[in-house]
């Protein structure tokens, strides 16, 4: 969001090199009808997320009036302006619970749950999603089963996913059985953690195997044949052609897992269940929170957890290079910007936005 | 000179790929390659599959076995399906529920995303960056963001009381379900766009078509898989959303499935009715996984084309 303000915004006229661009008959002066194709979106974008997302920001400067006030010595209603104390509380730890990394406020515990699980998530995901990825470009046949059978675990519902992890990782469930163990996954023990990154696991690596594939396609063989020829290793051909050809498809994959990973929420909701410390995650903090009517302090960990996110995002664009956006014209004006630049990569596809695990 | 030289390395090296290609541990080694392959193959398929297979056996266990570990079912039963249509449950009402939500959150979606994203694939005008990161950035939105003010708002509190209530109605899921809905169909539906020619359209104006007129003569007829393929993501998201039909909907009666699934009781007490809920579970994948199947070349080759030039 931070590039878009910043970009100069250069007249309709010239185009991104200084160049007069030339007269095109489907795309001169046709500002105006784009703006009213895309009116209904914003609108329903405005209304739907904008207001909201602002109302939020109001809510998060107040804070729901309990008992008698005060000052006047009546029973009070209402809200009360509150300025930032939504967001000081968080260092007072006021609130001080015990989870996996001793005892802290319940919003740095939830936070370092947060991230933390997404943290061991998305690593574990991308070298299984990789590994799977580099097994199904070897194959000749059957690869149309293997994708079918990693369509699954993206199509069952998170909550059912939950449930279903649930029920594995009963006291009396099969894991145990398997392992041989007593292991206590549900109960807010520190095996918790690990149930949720497995479920996590389960459900999204194929995913990033899936998109790394299609990057693995686009690879010319006589690259790798030239490699062979020069006598590179097969480690070699992966660490100097594959990795960094597939590099542009993977980190944007790789972001929209971390993105989603970290407003994570069905998952620990339904597997474990709210108010348990050890995995209680932001959206899981914040929703307990408005759940019990203290919209003030929620809707405050709400916008904490949408700055995060964004922050990991722009981090994500500028340090590893993901185009998201992948737009020829507004490739042109950035480059303008930043002068000589890598060639845009490709840009994020709704598969990975339709990726989400919540 | 230096030409010469080239010409003899070139000619040294094609010897020792001649050489290499007649060693006979080479076919050797691709013939252990293509069984490490399948080998592997086999693994990635367990890996997804045994879980749901988990699922399905445990429920067509009896009730009073849900957490048997037996890896047949044995006797095998459908009393867990009887019981989630029990009127306890009342789950043949949620499946009605969620496809009233998630079918008119789709429909609602194609309609405003597909104008959206021609104008976004096919116009040139300023400030279109700033649109895709808006579009983008609403992706990015956690929903607990949303969730607070919206349910002030729709349950007509303070400072709202001019608002219709609207907990309990399906408005309340399917309007909040846009914000996720939308930005993922503008964005795929771009993507296919930008892949059509515009010479296609060019040549249906030349031939006196209105730019409207050839965008629904020509563009729409062209894009139809990659609007069907959008739909079908678009409805799986807006089928097993979650969070949203949680906070909105809390009578029993208006529930969709996720959410029902989430609060079953059981007929048999107090323990967690696993095979009901499992029952259920398959019930509200099944088809969602037969669509998968039946479309997932569409749905894979479709979407990942737009992400790898």
């Amino acid at each position: 969001m931070a590039t878009a303000t910043a970009e100069p915004r250069s007249l309709p006229a010239t185009e991104g090199d200084g160049h007069k661009h030339k007269k095109n008959a489907l795309s001169d002066g046709q500002g105006r009808l784009a703006w009213m194709l895309l009116a209904p979106t914003l609108i329903v974008i405005f209304v739907v997320a904008g207001i909201p997302v602002a109302m939020s920001i109001r809510e998060s400067f107040f804070q729901t009036n309990s008992g008698v006030d005060p000052t006047t010595g009546l029973i009070a209603a209402g809200d009360k302006f509150v300025g930032l104390q939504n967001f000081t509380d968080i260092f007072k730890g006021q609130n001080p619970v015990t989870g996996s990394y001793g005892t802290m406020d319940r919003f740095w515990n939830a936070f370092l749950n947060t991230t933390f699980i997404t943290i061991v998530c998305v690593i574990l995901e991308t070298i299984i999603g990789v590994a799977m990825a580099l097994i199904m470009a070897k194959a000749f046949r059957g690869r149309g089963v293997v994708r079918a059978g990693i369509l699954v675990p993206w199509a069952i519902p998170t909550i059912v996913s939950a449930l279903m992890w649930k029920l594995i990782f009963d006291a009396n469930g099969v894991m145990n059985k398997i392992i041989g163990k007593q292991i206590l996954w549900l109960a807010d023990s520190g095996a918790s953690f690990w149930a949720i990154v497995i479920a996590d696991t389960w459900k999204t690596a194929a995913f990033i195997g899936l998109l790394t594939l299609a990057g693995l396609g686009t690879i010319p063989a006589e690259v790798y044949e030239a490699a062979k020829v020069d006598g590179a290793t097969t480690w070699q051909q992966f660490v100097r052609i594959t990795l960094p050809m597939v590099k542009p498809t993977l980190v944007v994959a790789v972001l929209f897992r971390t993105l989603d990973t970290l407003r994570m929420f069905d998952l620990p909701y339904g597997m474990i269940g709210a108010g348990k410390y050890r995995v209680e995650t932001l959206s899981v903090f914040s929703y307990q929170e408005a759940a019990q009517s203290r919209y003030g302090p929620a809707a405050a960990y709400a916008i904490i957890l949408f700055i995060y996110v964004l922050v990991v995002a722009y981090l994500f664009v500028r340090i590893l290079g993901a185009d998201v956006i992948g737009d020829a014209d507004v490739a042109k004006k950035k480059k303008k910007k930043k002068g000589d630049e890598e060639p845009a990569g490709p840009p994020a596809t709704a598969l990975e936005m339709a990726g989400g695990a919540h | 000179m230096s030409a010469t030289t080239a010409e003899v390395r070139e000619q040294r090296l094609s010897q020792e790929e001649v050489e290499k290609l007649a060693h006979p541990k080479r076919p050797m080694r691709q013939r252990v390659g293509v069984v490490f392959s399948y080998i592997g193959m086999g693994l990635i398929v367990l890996y997804c599959i045994i879980p749901f297979y988990w699922m399905i056996v445990s429920s067509l266990r009896q009730p009073s076995e849900g957490l048997s570990t037996e890896l047949i079912p044995s006797p095998a039963s459908i009393e867990n399906y009887k019981s989630v249509f029990s009127p306890v449950n009342n789950f043949g009402r949620s499946l009605i529920n969620s496809v009233i939500v998630a079918g008119t959150t789709t429909i609602l979606t194609l309609v405003l995303g597909i104008i959206g994203a021609y104008a976004l694939a096919r116009l040139r005008f300023t400030g279109k960056g700033a649109v895709l990161w808006l579009v983008m950035a609403c992706s990015m939105f956690p929903l607990v963001v949303l969730l607070p003010p919206l349910l002030k708002m729709f349950s007509s509190t303070e400072p709202f009381t001019w608002f219709p209530y609207w907990v309990n109605t399906y408005q309340a899921v399917i309007l909040p379900s846009l914000s996720f809905a939308l930005p993922l169909a503008v964005w795929n539906l771009t993507a296919f766009f930008r892949q059509l020619p515009v010479e296609l359209e060019q040549a249906a104006m030349v031939d006196g078509c209105t730019p409207g007129v050839a965008f629904r003569k020509v563009i729409l007829p062209l894009a139809a898989p990659g609007i069907f393929t959008t739909a079908i993501i678009v409805f799986i998201g807006a089928w097993n959303e979650f969070l949203i039909a949680l906070t909105f909907l809390q009578d029993k009666n208006m529930q969709t499935a996720t959410v029902a699934i989430s609060k079953f009781t059981g007929t048999t007490g107090f323990e967690t009715p696993y095979g009901t809920i499992m029952a259920a579970g398959v019930l509200v994948t099944v088809p969602l996984l037969l669509a998968v199947l039946i479309f997932q070349r569409r749905i894979v080759a479709g979407l990942t084309a737009g992400g790898v030039k």
